[in-house]
């Protein structure tokens, strides 16, 4: 072979491969993402029960209810609209009433989101990212720590008053 | 004054970074030695204050010193003195001085051990490394300065995180960062090398035993991460397709297609544009990673201490980077000579088959990682790529990658040939396929892809040791020539075959985890038992205990098998007062390399506590494998050839005498 058809051949491998992950890729990415919807999303675009989605806002207070064999069921609320959730499981660890909340799942025909993960943020001042701005599109958002203990997400990183004591 | 002399010392480092990276460079151009000299000296300065740097900031931590504002939010009096050691980079500002100063430890080991390189080289080389430097150290104190005080200091501190309270955390940052950082001496030797307008194979014996020091420790830090994750978060997951897993991973699959090139260019001398451009890449990678990672873009549960500020600052210095090397690439890389010819089947041609399938699978997880990013910057859509995404891209393109692994060794350089290597893999096909029938057979009606997961695991296996078998002589000569073979066979052969082997190790561990694993969640009162598995396990009782910086509650599991009590597991569930946070301490009971997982969850309002019970069979190969895959690398690392300062190539001692 000479050196023009040896690098055609590596070119032609390159590409084909190169192909073969773009299909794939392609493939995985119209089975296989997950959008983000905050209540009102659910809501207002009226999200087709099964459809997989992720559904995150603030635990609305009031609404935790523990049921027999680890069932639980709450409602997640962005502060306009409010969608009730249904999940069996161990909660997170920082799972709590008023706080931050993304599930994962789909809706039932009643409106139910039937929950199948329940991620809660990490430490006392972390909000998920799309919570946070879903709230903000709601006019919910405070940052001065007032409204839904959501202080930290906004704050956190901000020195604290000179002197501050916990 | 400790932070004091600490910020001082960190302003000094930067200076001297100032220095290395533009008068060697000057020097390299004007031929002036005592100019190129100033890289060395100018290295192991600038190393010396960032340590003392790191020191103070370690002697703020562990003197609890609340007056500083890093330790303050980070730190705790009442914490174990090795949380007071590993908060220091538990948090943005400390993880960032680490990281500088492992930069800064790899300048100081190209001075000391860069004797031997041609001066030009070495003073490029060092100037590359103090441009990244800067661009971190300015990046700390305009952005993320761990000494800034507070004006009335505080009786107490914040406490540290407490999910990163734990050991693993004292492991897993810095192992990573060795990883992510060791990839810059590759990144700055490409650089020098398009600079200088030459490369050769020296070049490549040079950049490999660094990009493999390099390599062995990311395989370990995201072995450890991932270890971590396990027995820490409680989920039992070892693996989350995390965006800032990925981060590391990516760099990782990089930095392993480059080793392989490096092969090729440091014994053949090909493949010299396409290794430059992959020693580019992989530190491109890894700076995206600490992107990611720092600048809080991401929603991950990585993204603790996270600014959106400081990203920018992070994004222009990925930009500059990774901007001014490719186009330092573009402009320098088409002058570079090309190297030696080779046919498609031969061992360059495996290698380059292990180059494509390595970066489009880096490619797959890239585009997973960046697409929802790239969407909500567009679109404003928010969604998430999760874990089906990268089964389905990353899965398929190991298949023949994997496939191939035992194949290269078997071929010869420059010609190789494919039906004598898949004759002398027979065997290990074949057992590859009685695994797969006997899977098949015993599991029934089991998960379809385990079958095959664990007839290819075998064969990659089997089929690594066929290389090294055939060169003993393996029961075809007697023992003694065996033994004595096997010590004459290169280091890294046997690096190579422990290596490929790890891999199967791997994949075996990450099928049986995945398509066997079984999972309870019940709630239990004491008294109760569950049974998983064929273990029965009863809990014995709730009990309260105090720690230092926390409470915990402890639950009693008496653990049987057949009637049998065989361990007593004591899973916790921990309250950190000081950040009104609680962590699950996962209980393990390891049976050969399976284990039972137990963690907890609430106390019901009737006093039952939910409780999370797996089997994971064969889990802890997967982390056995990474380790395996490090000694391969050792084994390699430890040849003779590739240790530093050994004899220069003899085609080039016999050219001296002509001269």
């Amino acid at each position: 072979m000479t050196r023009k058809q040896r690098r055609l051949t590596l070119i032609g491998a390159g590409l084909g491969v190169l192909g073969l992950a773009a299909a794939l890729v392609l493939f995985a990415l119209k089975d296989s993402i997950v959008f983000f919807n905050s209540p009102t999303d659910v809501v207002e675009k009226h999200v087709a029960p099964g459809s997989r989605i992720r559904l995150g806002g603030l635990v609305k207070e009031g609404t935790l209810k523990r049921g027999d064999n680890l069932q639980v069921s709450f409602e997640v609320t962005d502060g306009n609209k409010s969608v009730p959730v249904s999940y069996t499981g161990i909660l997170p660890d920082l799972f709590r009433e008023g706080q931050g909340v993304v599930t994962e799942g789909a809706l039932n025909t009643a409106g139910t989101f039937k929950a199948d993960s329940v991620l809660a943020k990490h430490d006392e001042t972390y909000m998920p990212k799309e919570v946070a701005d879903a709230l903000k599109k709601q006019g919910h958002w405070k940052a001065d720590g007032g409204g839904y203990g959501l202080a930290g997400a906004a704050t956190k990183d901000a020195p604290p008053p000179a002197g501050a004591k916990k | 004054m400790i932070a004091e002399f600490g910020h001082y010392a960190l302003v000094l480092a930067l200076a001297l970074a100032l220095i290395q990276a533009t008068v060697p460079l000057w020097g390299a151009r004007t031929n002036d030695l005592t100019l190129m000299g100033v890289a060395g000296s100018t290295a192991l300065a600038q190393f010396a204050f960032a340590a003392a740097s790191f020191a103070a900031l370690t002697a703020a931590y562990v003197g609890s010193d609340f007056s500083v504002l890093n330790v303050f939010q980070n730190s705790h009096s009442a914490m174990p003195l090795i949380y007071k050691f590993t908060s220091v980079w538990g948090n943005h500002e400390g993880s960032m001085l680490l990281w500088v100063l492992i930069l800064s430890i790899f300048g100081a080991l190209v001075a000391l051990f860069g004797g031997n390189l041609p001066d030009t080289l070495r003073a490029n080389v060092l100037a590359v490394q103090a441009w990244i430097a800067s661009a971190f150290y300015l990046f700390i104190l305009i952005t993320s300065n761990p000494f800034l005080r507070i004006a009335q200091a505080p009786a107490e501190g914040r406490d540290l995180n407490p999910i990163l309270q734990d050991i693993g955390l004292a492991v897993h940052p810095p192992l990573l960062y060795l990883g992510y950082v060791g990839f810059s001496i590759s990144f700055s030797f490409a650089i020098a090398a398009l600079i200088d307008g030459k490369i050769d194979a020296a070049w490549a014996r040079w950049v490999r035993p660094w990009t493999l020091v390099a390599w062995m420790f990311l395989t370990l830090g995201i072995a450890m991460g991932s270890y971590w994750a396990y027995y820490e978060l409680g989920w039992g997951g070892w693996w989350f397709w995390d965006p800032v897993e990925n981060a590391s991973l990516m760099p990782w699959i990089a930095g392993t297609a480059l080793l392989h090139s490096a092969v090729v260019m440091e014994k053949r001398n090909a493949l010299k544009v396409w290794t430059i451009l992959l020693a580019i890449l992989t530190f491109s990678l890894s700076l995206l990673g600490t992107f990611l990672v720092r600048s809080g873009v991401l929603t991950s549960v990585h993204t603790f201490a996270s600014d959106p500020s400081r990203g920018v600052f992070i994004l222009a210095i990925l930009v500059i980077f990774i901007g001014g090397a490719f186009a330092l690439y573009a402009w320098r890389a088409p002058a570079l000579k090309q190297g030696g010819l080779f046919a498609p089947i031969s061992r360059e041609g495996a290698l380059v088959f292990n180059n494509l399938f390595l970066t489009a699978a880096c490619a797959t997880v890239f585009v997973g990682t960046l697409y929802p990013l790239a969407l909500e910057a567009l679109t404003d859509e928010k969604i998430s790529v999760g874990a089906p995404f990268f089964n389905l891209t990353f899965g398929p393109l190991f298949v023949p990658l994997l496939i191939a692994v035992p194949f290269g060794p078997l071929l010869a350089w420059k010609r190789g040939d494919i039906l004598g290597a898949a004759q002398r893999l027979m065997w290990a096909a074949a057992l590859g396929l009685v695994a797969l029938a006997a899977v098949f057979a015993v599991q029934g009606g089991g998960p379809v892809l385990a079958p095959f997961g664990i007839g290819l695991a075998v064969y990659v296996m089997i089929g690594a040791l066929v290389d090294p078998i055939e060169r003993i002589g393996l029961f075809r000569v007697p023992f003694a020539t065996t033994v004595a073979r096997a010590r004459g066979l290169p280091r890294s052969a046997w690096g190579t075959a422990v290596a490929h082997f790890a891999a199967g190790m791997l994949l075996f561990g990450v099928i049986a985890e995945s398509q066997w694993n079984a999972e309870r969640i019940v709630s239990l009162k004491p008294g109760e038992s569950v049974s998983v598995r064929g273990y029965d396990l009863t809990l014995d009782g709730l009990a309260p205990r105090p720690g230092p910086n926390y409470r915990e509650l402890i639950a009693r599991f008496t653990v049987r098998q057949g009637g049998e009590v065989i361990d007593v597991l004591t899973p916790s569930k921990r309250t950190f007062p000081q950040r009104s946070m609680s962590t699950t301490e996962a209980a393990l009971l390891t049976r050969g390399a399976s284990q039972l997982y137990l963690s907890l969850g609430d106390v019901g309002s009737d006093g039952a506590i939910a409780v999370r019970i797996y089997h994971k069979p064969l889990v802890l190969l997967i982390w056995f494998g990474c380790v395996v895959m490090v000694l391969g690398g050792a084994l390699s690392l430890s040849d003779r050839r590739l240790r530093v300062g050994a004899p220069k190539p003899a085609r080039k001692a016999a050219l001296q005498p002509a001269e």
